[in-house]
């Protein structure tokens, strides 16, 4: 029998958890992945293929230490080319994960509960790429802490009025908070692992890092304060992530980079990019395992619609950008506007705007938005297009500043490519680490989930 | 007396409920009844189930304000001491104490110790690690990570007595009482 109803009635019929869930069979359901399934051939597969890429990295970063930065394509004028877009890159999709798991926690938007371990996970692996490559950057990695404020027998301190100690600061502030974070939430699902496992391996290992959480009553009280709080101080610090980040370019004179936009358009940038890495990851992982009744067309549904959002306001950044450049009247910034559209990475500007802003207004009509294939295309040509905005930002403006003479061009070589392939694998790796050893799903968040639907919410 | 020498060596009492709603009913009477030293083990937390096992507060935002109080007042020390005393130079002809310049670096620091104070203060307030604990030796409470709901009353409460204990509790419509050895 056809489906008569219309697609509204369609979108709103999804329920955040699938009919005839319970504690016990969500529990089951997501600890299987853990314990019962093993290792299944798809996995290992795609494990040994990030593990190819993990070896590229490390033979890239080898031969970096050794020859020294002169390997990759930067030079004067563009002395910040790969390294610092994929790091811009990379710490953007971190900030989904924050923003799933605190900001939608202190929204109350439940719907958080089924994604927010997966996003988490993915922040972390992220920001452990980013962090990567402004030390790879230095080029004497090996002393990368002399970043720190430390008492050196040099007698020499950081520059505290320089945006890029503030970035020390405020990457590894977050990258701790967000372990911290991931790791409290883990604690109760560590417990259902524990009891749950048939070996003595498994009870042991997931004994230990349960830490011996019984399920208390009044524990899950101070648990969930904690939560909360966390969750409260999360929220500002991930709006000043990328703030200090996008100082690191605002804070400079260069046209195309001193600007008062650009904190929120980076913020908003990067949850945009953060979004489309967790739905590229998340649906494939849905349907490999079989959670479609835990994560829910409900999830992709709204993600698409908090995508679509936040390019609309990337849109906008774009349009502020060429805007300032025309009415600020200065000739340096009309200039950098001018030659962003015709000049020669026109073509990476045009498919930045093609993938960013052009291609996800699809996912305004609710057809696309419940097609979890055209999803899933839209969300790996924003992950393009969020890669190709940071290229565009970092290239162009560097390439053509105040003086003609010292203009130039800037061609990633060979190792560019190899450090970058190499993070994605290296991410993957530990995607699929966590897929197989950890909760890809925060159990017990999810057997909320359950009582609220059973009791309706408090 | 029997009894009374069987108690002491017992941890306490666990008895096993259907669901949310019947542990919290049990915990509340268990509460009206007199007992102090009870606790109540769920697969999720259930609102207002730790008030009724006698627990006053959490005492966690504690943790947080002083970490954060602590993270701000150190991140903004260490910029300008570095900055005006240990390392002063003349940095574009911008003051020594740059205060705008340090708001960033106090700015996090003082959520990383907040945050860091929240977490592990939550872990230090409930004991963690804690790896043995008695209620671990009822087979049935592997359940209470995933659909179990129980209640436990110890031995070292006042009010305990095995077999008055055990009537009680089976009369709060317990799916079943066991004895938690210690």
């Amino acid at each position: 029998m056809a489906d008569t109803r219309t697609a509204k009635e369609i979108e709103s019929s999804y329920p955040l958890l699938g009919i005839g869930e319970t504690h016990g069979s969500v529990s089951q359901k997501i600890t299987s992945i853990n314990l019962t399934n093993g290792f299944r051939p798809g996995w290992v597969l795609g494990l040994l293929i990030a593990f190819l890429f993990v070896n590229v990295l490390l033979g890239a970063a080898t031969y970096l230490v050794f020859r020294g930065v002169g390997i990759w394509g930067i030079d004067i004028p563009v002395a910040w080319g790969f390294a610092i877009i994929n790091f811009v890159w990379w710490i953007g999709i971190g900030h989904a994960g924050t923003l799933i798991s605190a900001i939608l926690l202190l929204l109350r938007q439940k719907w958080r509960n089924s994604i927010n371990r997966f996003a988490e996970a993915m922040t972390i692996f992220a920001v452990m790429c980013a962090g990567m490559f402004p030390i790879l950057h230095l080029g004497r990695p090996w002393l990368f802490y002399w970043l720190l404020p430390y008492p050196s027998t040099m007698g020499v301190w950081p520059q505290f009025r320089s945006p890029l100690i503030w970035d020390v600061f405020a990457v590894s502030t977050y990258a701790t908070m967000s372990l911290v974070f991931w790791y409290v939430g883990l604690i109760p699902d560590f417990a259902t692992l524990r009891d749950k496992s048939q070996s003595k391996f498994g009870r042991v290992a997931y004994g230990i890092v349960s830490l011996g959480w019984r399920n208390s009553a009044v524990h899950w009280e101070r648990y969930e304060m904690a939560s909360l709080l966390l969750a409260g101080l999360c929220t500002p610090l991930v709006l000043s992530v990328h703030s200090v980040v996008s100082f690191d370019f605002a804070v400079a004179q260069l046209p195309g980079w001193h600007t008062t936009i650009f904190p929120p358009y980076f913020v908003a940038g990067a949850i945009y990019s953060g979004f489309a890495m967790v739905l590229t990851l998340m649906i494939p992982v849905r349907k490999f395992y079989g959670l479609e009744n835990i994560v829910t067309m409900r999830h992709i549904n709204n993600m698409s619609k908090v995508m679509l959002a936040t390019g609309l306001m990337v849109a906008y950044g774009y349009l502020i950008e060429g805007f300032t450049g025309w009415y600020g009247g200065d000739k340096f910034d009309h200039f950098m506007a001018w030659n962003r559209f015709t000049g020669p990475y026109a073509p990476a500007y045009w498919s930045l705007l093609t993938c960013n802003i052009i291609i996800p207004q699809l996912l305004w009509l609710r057809k696309f938005r419940l097609n979890v294939g055209v999803v899933w295309v839209i969300s790996i040509i924003v992950n393009i297009g969020m890669w190709l905005e940071r290229y565009i930002i970092v290239v162009t403006s560097l390439h053509r500043d105040f003086l003609p003479s010292s203009w130039g061009m800037y061609y990633p070589t060979i190792w560019d490519w190899a450090v970058f392939t190499g993070t994605l694998g290296f991410f993957m790796f530990f995607i699929h680490l966590f897929i197989r050893f950890l909760p890809i799903i925060a159990i017990s968040e999810v057997r909320s989930l359950v009582t609220e639907a059973k009791y309706g919410a408090h | 007396m029997s009894v009374e020498k069987k108690s002491s060596e017992l941890y306490g009492l666990m008895a096993e409920f259907a669901d949310e709603a019947s542990l919290l009913a049990a915990a509340e009477k268990a509460l009206a009844e007199g007992f102090t030293k009870t606790d109540a083990f769920s697969p999720v937390p259930i609102h207002g189930l730790a008030a009724a096992v006698g627990f006053p507060k959490t005492h966690v935002a504690a943790f947080t304000l002083i970490g954060g109080l602590t993270g701000g007042a150190f991140g903004f020390g260490l910029a300008s001491w570095v900055s005006a005393v240990a390392y002063p130079i003349n940095f574009g002809g911008r003051p020594l104490m740059s205060i705008p310049a340090f708001i960033p670096p106090t700015f996090e620091c003082t959520i990383l110790f907040a945050g860091l104070a929240t977490a592990f203060g939550m872990l230090f307030l409930n004991g963690f690690p804690h790896p043995y604990h008695p209620v671990f030796n009822v087979e049935r409470f592997k359940l209470a990570s995933s659909e179990g709901f129980f209640l436990v009353i110890e031995s070292a409460d006042p009010k305990f007595q095995l077999e008055g204990t055990t009537s009680f509790l089976k009369g709060l419509n317990a799916r079943g009482v066991y004895e938690v050895k210690p």
